[in-house]
């Protein structure tokens, strides 16, 4: 490999330390929304209005910690599944016909090129050719397809997109990003319910407002009350930025991944040229689950241009330099590996 | 007093070290190990399918005789060369080299084989016949993967007992250079590619 090659060790690691802070930053975004409920009932039950009872302890911020960790650890340890029923994919256990085999076969094969163990294989019936993987680590991985892969990739081409997705479980991509996908959706889905009883508690404001005498803390809670709300609303705003800030450069890792493994990058150029090919958006494959993707399959511009806001915006790299960068590799791979013996940790 | 400090620090950094890349070396010994014994899994697989090709073939191919004979031969002689039981340890460059010319002989008459196949259009048109093709070229498939990474991780084992200043510690932790497994065979480096991708595209 190239001295500028990827390091596998340092990207499991990055990933690692991703995924721990992520974590971090789910459980104290959860505990901001507990503080601000409990600081808006401290304000509220001062002076003694309520007989003398003066709300202190921050119960809601300990509430909402202990929420913010078991809704990551849930997230940690159901969130492919969760992927997957959105998706609607169904674990393929049996083969049913010979591209199916043939499908199962080469999972087989790559898994033995990464050395890992052979991970769940799921298909969607989409005739749209895309494909992912989710999981925790190597042990709980699993591979997507959609029907469409099958229908217009060769076994070479086939081989090179799940030796792609191995790269993603090998690095530990999926942990992270099936992690992010499991948050993104508990925030979205908080923020739903949230939304909803705003709207109730905007339809009784009238009467509190006549009861409220402190001018100072009704001036307050309508500057905090606001922002807080915008936390609840923004947030799943704020963690799909975050998905599309980690995703972009990994899948050029993985592409290099998947060369090393099947030692055969032109494959992978022409599968992708044949997945990109297929213009119709995956329909089954929703947006929560487009970074995690080979190729976009909302087919969004944004991913064909390069800079700053192509790169804040975008889940993939433009397909036009990936291409080029396995064309780059197998011209250059066409020496070392009639060699037989490329060094890197399998 | 200071000197003894020192000396203490700078033992306890050599010894930290020298635990360090010993665990290492042995880690690593352990995974060229298990990655041979993935080949070997694969090559008995082979060893098993192989009867299964010729006997269904057969009928149809009589005046192939040569051909699959020279298969069942390169068989035997590949089954007779196969190391019995899993290894603990990385594999001795004598078995290593056996087992390469034994198994690249076989690839070589089986991918001659395959390709007559491919010339009888009403042969692979038996359902039996297109299943053990796709049979027979994962299996040749997962050969080559499991020795690519058998090579890796030998080669990686290698470089790591090699390299200074781990060499110092490699003789200690018992390492010896693994051997890896090159194609020697004429034949088989000539096997031409059989592409059998279901169904023409």
């Amino acid at each position: 490999m190239s001295a500028d090659a990827p390091d596998l060790f340092e990207q499991q690691e990055i990933n690692r330390k991703h995924s721990r802070w992520l974590i971090a930053f789910f459980v104290w975004f959860f505990g901001w929304l507990g503080f601000g409920g409990d600081f808006l009932l401290r304000e509220a039950t001062r002076g003694g209005r309520f007989g003398g009872y003066h709300y202190f302890f921050p119960w809601l911020t300990v509430v909402m910690l202990f929420v913010g960790t078991a809704v990551a650890l849930y997230a940690l340890h159901t969130g492919a599944r969760k992927v997957l029923w959105a998706t609607r994919a169904w674990p393929l256990l049996e083969p049913h016909d010979a591209a199916e085999k043939q499908l199962l076969d080469v999972v087989e094969e790559m898994a033995i090129a990464a050395g890992i163990q052979r991970p769940q294989v799921y298909l969607v019936e989409d005739d749209d050719p895309n494909a992912f993987a989710a999981g925790r680590d190597e042990s709980d991985a699993r591979i997507v397809l959609t029907r469409g892969v099958l229908r217009v990739c060769t076994r070479d081409e086939l081989q090179a997109v799940v030796a792609h997705e191995m790269g993603h479980i090998k690095n530990l991509d999926i942990r992270l990003m099936t992690l992010l996908t499991a948050l993104v959706g508990a925030v979205a889905l908080m923020s739903d319910g949230v939304t909803q009883i705003v709207f109730g508690f905007g339809l009784r404001g009238d009467d509190s407002e006549k009861q409220g005498e402190d001018i100072f803390i009704r001036g307050l809670l309508l500057i905090l009350f606001p922002v807080w709300i915008l936390t609840w609303l923004l947030g799943p705003l704020v963690t799909r930025l975050i998905t599309l800030a980690v995703s972009r450069d990994r899948e050029l890792l993985a592409d290099a991944m998947s060369a090393q493994f099947t030692r055969n990058p032109t494959a992978l150029a022409t599968a992708l040229d044949k997945i990109e090919a297929c213009e119709a958006p995956t329909t089954s494959i929703r947006a929560s689950v487009a970074h995690l993707c080979i190729c976009d399959p909302l087919g969004r511009a944004v991913n064909a241009r390069r800079g700053f806001w192509a790169d804040l915006a975008a889940t993939h790299p433009p397909m036009e330099e990936r291409i080029a960068a396995l064309k780059g590799m197998a011209y250059q791979g066409s020496e070392p590996a009639a060699a037989g013996a490329p060094a890197g940790p399998g | 007093m200071a000197p003894i400090v020192v000396g203490v620090a700078v033992v306890a950094v050599f010894g930290l070290y020298f635990v360090t890349a010993y665990n290492r070396i042995v880690g690593m010994r352990n995974q060229v190990a298990n990655a041979w014994n993935q080949i070997d899994v694969q090559l008995k697989r082979r060893h098993d399918l192989i009867p299964n090709l010729v006997e269904t073939v057969k009928g149809a191919m009589s005046h192939e005789r040569e051909t699959l004979e020279a298969v069942i031969a390169a068989r035997g002689r590949a089954v007779a060369a196969a190391p019995a039981g899993a290894s603990s340890g990385p594999p001795s460059a004598d078995v290593v080299r056996q087992t390469a010319a034994a198994e690249g002989a076989l690839s070589g008459a089986l991918g001659r084989l395959l390709a007559v196949v491919e010339a009888y259009p009403q042969l692979k048109a038996l359902e039996n016949v297109s299943s053990l093709q796709e049979e027979i070229t994962s299996t040749e498939n997962k050969i080559t993967f499991a020795r690519q990474l058998y090579n890796d991780q030998a080669t990686a084992y290698n470089t790591t007992q090699q390299e200074f200043p781990a060499n110092m510690v490699a003789g200690s932790a018992g390492a010896v250079p693994a051997e890896l497994w090159a194609i020697a065979d004429a034949a088989e480096r000539e096997a031409p590619k059989v592409d059998l991708a279901l169904g023409a595209r």
